[in-house]
């Protein structure tokens, strides 16, 4: 019986990450959640695979005491894949990057999302590639000036969330490193989630590109910036917790309850992110400043059928089937002819 | 049929990359080479006896291995003048334009004597046209005096399920053009063909060497008691072997058709760490995608067969046709001291023991391993006397075993003294959590940039794939064991090369499946003689391989990079030009 706690899934290597990386955050939010997730689905530690790819959020595997496999730039969702074809019964949490994941391995993302294999995958978006040490990233603002683009990017940013759900991804998740709760939380979500599980972590770059996220973090601002959407409640934010989403007919609106064109709080939306209205949850991860507010929680978590079930299941049906049992069956199958 | 009635058979498929090259056209034609004999048959053969030529482009493009003593068979109805012109002949003769009028040439009205004999059939005329080639097929029947029993119960097997009503048919049209040819009284020779005498008892089958490697990866996986995993894109010419897999769900192995290259390789490691025996399959330019990947299965120390299936390079060069060309990048195309085991098939069936064989070292020694084929291999074909499984060693992977003292770590870069061969320990294994990775790690597994330690791995590394070199076959020299010069070819030359040796007579051949690590008494057998005659379809990668690893030893390079395989003849001048 798995009574795991989060000193189980630390490793004895020393942490390596800058001072006030928002990763260490992330990496504490998964320790803190895995004893969790075990204790709900009984899962001993020896069945944790935690697969990366390159960069800096792609040390995680090394922190944690489980299997583990630091894989090549980019690839460490077609690593995962195979790893969890060849043994469904492993559980995979993979770490990666917004370079590593939706740049150089932006193929093998969509590609698992669209199959809808059942990995988890924490993509830590700190809007910059910092191990090479600051040039401009797929989820680059317009115009952010880092080393390769002192002028400005002249190029529009991946907005993660419209690209997993563009892919028919069955479950996405967006939050902030600080978020450790609702980190939790979401993590927890998606380890019982049958299928392939994004939670994009925006993550703090201190040396690079600090305070990327400050219009979302920056406690003044926060509560008027950031909805945390949970199911079964209605869709309300800010400061006073007077702002709501609502629907016009036509697109998602933010009011103020009991003022603008006479919206009550009974006309606030209510979050169902197992709905299958893909629309909605489009229009909900799609959400920015300085009209709405950024989306953060369970976004979508919707049932499907999962690539590994796939795999596993016809194979056994096919050997059901067959009358092909052995090599040796089937090297005498077909046309043959005897010489005497 | 030939294979079944006992003859010796090799064929060989050549035909353009393009699905629907425009028909008609010289550049357009597609063709299938059949060899048979009442001896063992090493090669598709080089010069004809019979050439079939469906229309005009046909003729122009393949006259020219006509013997001087072969016989045409052309179906009349396609030369016609928008035929001839297409096909660009100048003249009313094409015989003549290409020279070989002086040849017994056969024109038969093929299509509409396929169109008469089908006309009851209740087939529409697109389905009666392809019919044409069982027309043929009866007329060479006749020629070669082929019983025609084994192709009617080749009909009945094919088309049993799917189409039945195409059975009587088939069989009506092959008739009556085995009929015609012995109505015409125009061929004035016909020729037996005995089965071949000295074969091995036993049962047979006819084999491709893509459906041979599929096989003896299915083998190795029985063998190992590990699941097979295949992950690969396709790619022309080694898609067969994903296809082929992809049938075989019965016997437990996965196939994942991968969103590119790299995923192939990368979903195989994954599922190589996670255990299975793991696979990818590609052809040149595939391999060249997968380069980054190979190096991360190196340095994780994780199994791994990588077959390549070569064709024509560089870049997408010919795609369908046939090359050695992938020699150097196999050996060398990684960053860093990336040594792997490299390995060579060398004829369609003997890619089922290579596959095999690969699988094995790969488990067993903890490494990936490339297994070169080639497209004539892949596309080719033979017979095969079908071995039993209980004939073929087990494998045995160096699983971690037993539990771990209390507080005792596993430490996954540990070897074995005498092999170098790390332990695997498989996730899901209690009590063996470990990180593995692109990075350098110590013995322990654990990440270190320490100068010493580097280099310590890299020649460890290098020495487990050396020492392969201990379970692999000594090289046999074919002929005589000392002397003047020594014939040495790798892959899928080995059928023409052995065939231009025999006709010699008295010379002495090696060939080599394993590359690298070379077996271990190669230098012994080229000491033995003065000077080495290394035959290869590119401009001398094998050679130089040899010359960088036997500096004291004469090396004659004798290479072809046409995409096509050698003559035999080429093979008998250039090897007695060195006599």
């Amino acid at each position: 019986m798995a009574n795991l706690t989060f000193k189980d899934f630390k490793s004895d290597q020393e942490v390596r990450w800058c001072p006030g990386c928002g990763d260490h955050a992330v990496l504490a939010a998964l320790q803190r959640a895995l004893p969790k997730v075990s204790l709900a689905l009984d899962y001993d530690k020896e069945r944790y695979v935690v697969v990366s790819g390159i960069g800096c959020s792609s040390r995680l595997p090394y922190y944690m005491d489980t299997y583990g496999f630091h894989g090549i730039h980019g690839r460490a969702t077609a690593i995962s894949t195979g790893i969890k074809v060849a043994n469904p019964w492993l559980t995979i949490w993979q770490a990666c990057g917004d370079g590593d994941a939706l740049a150089i391995g932006g193929n093998h993302f969509i590609h698992a999302i669209r199959r809808n294999i059942d990995i988890n995958i924490i993509l830590f978006n700190n809007q910059i590639y910092g191990l090479t040490k600051g040039q401009y990233s797929p989820t680059s603002k317009l115009g952010a000036i880092t080393k390769t683009s002192p002028y400005g990017t002249v190029e529009h940013p991946f907005n993660p969330g419209s690209l997993v759900l563009g892919a028919k991804g069955t479950f996405f998740a967006r939050s902030l490193d600080v978020e450790l709760k609702l980190n939790e939380e979401i993590m927890t979500a998606a380890a019982l989630h049958d299928g392939c599980s994004v939670m994009e972590m925006l993550t703090n770059c201190v040396i690079f590109n600090d305070g990327a996220h400050k219009a979302l973090t920056d406690p003044a601002v926060k509560a008027d910036h950031t909805i945390v959407l949970r199911d079964g409640e209605k869709m309300i934010f800010g400061k006073d917790r007077n702002k709501g989403l609502v629907f016009d007919g036509k697109k998602i609106r933010v009011v103020t309850i009991g003022e603008e064109g006479g919206f009550t709080e009974d006309d606030v939306l209510v979050h169902n992110s197992h709905s299958d209205n893909i629309g909605l949850h489009m229009a909900l991860a799609d959400m920015k400043g300085p009209d709405y507010p950024v989306a953060l929680g369970v976004i979508r978590d919707v049932k499907d059928i999962t690539y590994d079930d796939g795999v596993r299941d016809q194979v056994k049906e096919v050997m059901a089937k067959s009358k092909i049992h052995c090599v040796d069956d089937l090297l005498r199958s077909g046309s043959t002819w005897e010489v005497k | 049929m030939s294979a079944i009635y006992g003859n010796g058979l090799s064929t060989f498929p050549d035909y353009p990359a393009e699905i629907r090259a425009p028909h008609g056209t010289v550049s357009g034609v597609s063709g299938f080479q059949v060899h048979i004999g009442s001896t063992k048959v090493n090669t598709p053969g080089d010069f004809c006896d019979l050439l079939v030529a469906m229309n005009p482009a046909a003729l122009k493009a393949n006259a020219k291995w006509c013997k001087p003593t072969a016989m045409i068979l052309v179906d009349d109805d396609a030369f016609n003048e928008a035929g001839m012109k297409k096909a660009g002949f100048k003249t009313e003769n094409p015989f003549e334009e290409l020279k070989v009028e002086d040849r017994t040439i056969i024109v038969a009205p093929i299509t509409t004597l396929t169109q008469e004999s089908l006309k009851d059939s209740g087939m529409d005329n697109k389905a009666i046209l392809k019919c044409k080639n069982m027309f043929t097929l009866g007329m060479a029947c006749y020629i070669y005096s082929r019983p025609l029993e084994y192709i009617y119960t080749y009909l009945e097997n094919k088309f049993a399920k799917k189409h039945p009503e195409v059975i009587e048919p088939n069989k009506k049209v092959l008739n009556d053009g085995y009929n015609y040819a012995a109505n015409i009284q125009a061929i004035a020779n016909t020729y037996t063909c005995e089965p071949v005498k000295a074969q091995k008892p036993g049962l047979y089958r006819n084999i491709t060497g893509n459906q041979a490697v599929a096989w003896g990866l299915l083998a190795a996986s029985e063998k190992s008691g590990l699941p097979l995993f295949c992950g690969s894109y396709p790619i022309t010419p080694a898609t067969g072997i994903l296809e082929e897999l992809a049938i075989h769900k019965s016997l437990g192995c996965k196939t994942l058709q991968a969103e590119d290259e790299i995923a192939g390789i990368c979903t195989a490691i994954g599922a190589s760490f996670a255990g299975d025996l793991a696979v990818t399959t590609t052809s040149g330019p595939g391999l060249s995608l997968k380069s980054e990947a190979l190096g991360l299965a190196v340095m994780t120390e994780l199994p791994l067969v990588v077959v390549d299936v070569q064709r024509g390079g560089p870049s997408t060069g010919l795609p369908t046709k046939t090359e050695q060309s992938d020699l150097d990048q196999a050996l060398y195309g990684r960053n860093g001291e990336c040594p792997l085991v490299v390995m060579a098939a060398h004829s369609p069936a003997n890619c089922f023991d290579a596959a095999f064989n690969a699988a094995k070292i790969a488990l067993e020694h903890m490494t990936p391993v490339i297994l070169l084929s080639e497209g004539f291999l892949g596309n080719g074909s033979e017979p095969w006397r079908i071995p039993s499984m209980a004939d073929y060693p087990a494998i045995k992977p160096p699983f971690v075993t037993g539990v771990l003292a209390e507080g005792e770590r596993f430490e996954p870069f540990k070897r074995d003294p005498e092999t170098f061969v790390r332990r695997w320990a498989i996730p899901g294994q209690k009590g063996f959590e470990h990180r593995v990775g692109g990075l350098e790690k110590n013995h322990s597994g654990v990440l270190s940039s320490d100068p010493a330690n580097h280099e310590l791995m890299v020649r460890e590394r290098a020495e487990k794939v050396a020492r392969v070199a201990r379970d692999i076959p000594a090289l046999e020299v074919d002929g005589p064991a000392s002397g003047n010069l020594l014939v040495v070819g790798w892959g899928g030359t080995y059928g023409h090369i052995k065939s231009a040796v025999d006709e010699i007579g008295g010379v002495s051949y090696a060939h080599f499946d394993y590359i690298n690590p070379l077996p271990a008494n190669t230098g012994e057998v080229f000491a033995a003689f003065k000077k080495i005659l290394v035959c290869e379809l590119n401009s001398g990668q094998f050679a130089d391989y040899l010359r960088a690893r036997f500096p004291e030893f004469e090396f004659i390079k004798c290479n072809k990079v046409q995409g096509q395989p050698f003559l035999v003849n080429e093979l008998t001048e250039a090897i007695k030009k060195e006599m």
